[in-house]
């Protein structure tokens, strides 16, 4: 049989899935075993008993200093300055994208001025918005909002205008104006679309957190990590990786079963 | 059916025929086209068009492919404006823009994906109520739907009421925009090749529920078909577009006129004449039925 049309079965398909990511760590766990062998004082790569070591220090023991229970505040810390970037960028984005996408006098203006905005580097302009706004958290949810809403407005405004004329004009057929054919025609279905450009831009929007919180912050997963640098503490870096990269995954997840929860008439979202 | 060959020109005599039509309806015209062209840069695609169409009629528009029956109904939607001339609705230019008076029915993407069926039509009693949101909530929610519901029972949907568009097949989905461009009450439909896309067997039961509907309503109709025994059986007159003069050396050189406009099936239209002359309360219950 061809290769092309050999498909795994259920259980198949679960030893498929699970057996890159137990070759990794088992690769893992063995090289940090013989190193741990050759020498006890290693830092590169720590064992699992002393990462757990470092979670429990972190996350389940208060800070001498603070009080605080540094894991879990990095992590508030990060997410809210993450959700709150990712918030407004969606609804800058979703707001531009329609008015590029759908209203003719906006695109003329907006429609280059995206393509151009979206080539500007956003890693290049942090010095300028550590200047403009100060090194609060201000700025660091600035370079999260400006990384990533040209990329969701130009993918919301090819979405918009990939509606088909004829809805729209049926629309109007129907008594819209242009303001509740926004509202009940174009919104509605660009949405599911917008949840689909968050779950793309998801990375980059880490990416540019992760900089801002490594260059100036008191607090933060980004800044943790970091921080520890100095120390060579793989112990800590190792787990807030695996950590970040756990939410990361969970909120992708999460965005995809949005999709398919608020909008079951949506195609795309069984992909 | 295959699209038709460039024919002689008819004679003006032959292509209007006002007093004919006078005999069986009250002449009362409702759509004038005066002298139209439409131009897209140095392609002249529609040239001197004259049509004088009265209310209630029936009108199938047929012509070879890309001579621009589609590039008409856009003109009468108000999609488009005509580079030269003017049509006339009850007198009035023609607003300029698509709006509650035209219904239209496209060959595809007619209903709208993101609202179930029922949805899909009351929205149209929705979005003329409420300026401000596009929805009406409580008991002007539950009517608006009751009413969508009601129509929807009669184009055969009654069933289908919270499927998605989706999830429908190509006759159901055109039944969905007929009855959501229906429930407009719009005084003329235009419909671009609504049933291209069927197999015959739906495509009948179509044609049936379309003229049901119009006999109903007393909707002024216009339909662009590629099948000409649909434009025979279904139009109480069939308007032929056809390029009169051809450049071969600039095929963009002249536009379609309309070649041949001929009466159909005159006792439909003695029927729908009947129809309105009855009393007002009379076909007002008809209607308010729908
Ligand atoms: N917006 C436009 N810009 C330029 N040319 C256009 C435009 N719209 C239509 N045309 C041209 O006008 C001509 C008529 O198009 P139209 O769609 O009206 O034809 P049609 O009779 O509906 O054809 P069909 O039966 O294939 O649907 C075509 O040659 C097309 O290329
Ligand atoms: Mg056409």
């Amino acid at each position: 049989m061809r290769l092309i049309n050999r498909h795994p079965d259920r259980a198949g398909r679960l030893v498929l899935v699970l057996l890159p990511f137990a070759l990794l760590l088992f690769l893992y766990f063995s090289a940090s075993a013989s190193r741990l062998a050759d020498n006890p004082g290693d830092k590169l790569l720590p064992s699992a008993t002393q990462m757990a070591a470092a979670i429990d220090r972190l996350a389940f023991t208060e800070d001498k200093r603070s009080g605080n229970y540094l894991f879990w505040q990095d992590t508030g810390a990060s997410l809210s300055r993450l959700g709150l970037g990712i918030g407004i960028a969606a609804l800058l984005g979703l707001c531009l994208g329609i008015a590029a996408g759908i209203l003719p006098l906006f695109r003329a203006p907006l429609s280059p001025l995206l393509t151009v905005l979206s080539m500007v580097p956003p890693l290049a302009i942090l010095p300028i918005l550590f200047i403009v706004f100060g090194l609060g958290e201000l700025a660091k949810v600035m370079l999260i909002v400006i990384g990533i809403t040209p990329v969701l407005a130009r993918d919301l405004e090819q979405r918009a205008r990939e509606i088909p004329q004829e809805i729209l004009i049926k629309a109007q057929t129907l008594g819209a104006s242009t303001w509740t054919l926004i509202l009940r025609v174009v919104l509605p279905q660009l949405l599911p679309r917008l949840l689909i450009a968050l779950r793309l831009v998801l990375g980059s929007a880490w990416l540019f957190l992760i900089a801002a919180e490594a260059i100036a912050s008191t607090d933060g997963l980004g800044y943790r990590i970091f921080l520890v640098r100095r120390y060579m503490a793989m112990d800590v870096i190792l787990p807030y990786v695996v950590w970040i990269t756990l939410l990361a995954w969970l909120m992708d997840l999460g965005l995809r079963q949005l999709t398919r929860l608020c909008f079951p008439w949506y195609e795309g979202a069984k992909a | 059916m295959k699209p038709i060959e460039n024919r002689p020109v008819a004679s003006e005599s032959l292509t209007r025929s006002p007093e004919r039509s006078t005999l069986t309806q009250p002449a009362r015209t409702f759509i004038d086209v005066k002298n139209v062209w439409q131009e897209y840069g140095d392609q002249v695609v529609l040239e001197r068009l004259n049509l004088t169409v009265n209310q209630g009629e029936f009108c199938t528009l047929v012509g070879a492919s890309g001579c621009g029956k589609s590039t008409f109904l856009r003109l009468l939607l108000g999609q488009e404006r005509a580079s030269r001339g003017e049509i006339l609705l009850d007198g009035q230019p023609l607003a300029a823009e698509p709006d509650s008076s035209r219904g239209v029915v496209f060959q595809r993407y007619s209903v709208f994906p993101h609202l179930s069926v029922l949805d899909n039509v009351a929205i149209g009693l929705e979005l003329p109520r409420a300026r401000l949101l596009g929805r009406l909530f409580g008991r002007a929610k539950r009517e608006a739907r009751e009413q969508a519901a009601a129509i929807l029972h009669k184009v055969g949907l009654g069933h289908a009421l919270d499927k998605y568009p989706s999830q429908l097949s190509g006759g159901m989905q055109q039944r969905l925009a007929i009855a959501q461009a229906l429930i407009m009450k719009p005084r003329v439909l235009l419909l671009d090749e609504p049933f291209g896309a069927l197999d015959p067997g739906i495509r009948k039961d179509m044609h049936g529920l379309l003229l049901e509907l119009w006999q109903e309503t007393g909707v002024t109709v216009f339909m662009v078909t590629h099948d000409l025994s649909e434009g025979f059986s279904l139009g109480t007159r069939l308007l032929v577009f056809d390029k009169t003069r051809i450049d071969p050396h600039a095929p963009g050189a002249f536009g379609a006129r309309i070649t041949y406009d001929i009466p159909l099936n005159s006792d439909r239209r003695a029927q729908r004449a009947a129809v309105a002359a009855l009393p007002a309360h009379i076909t007002g219950d008809l209607q308010s039925a729908l």
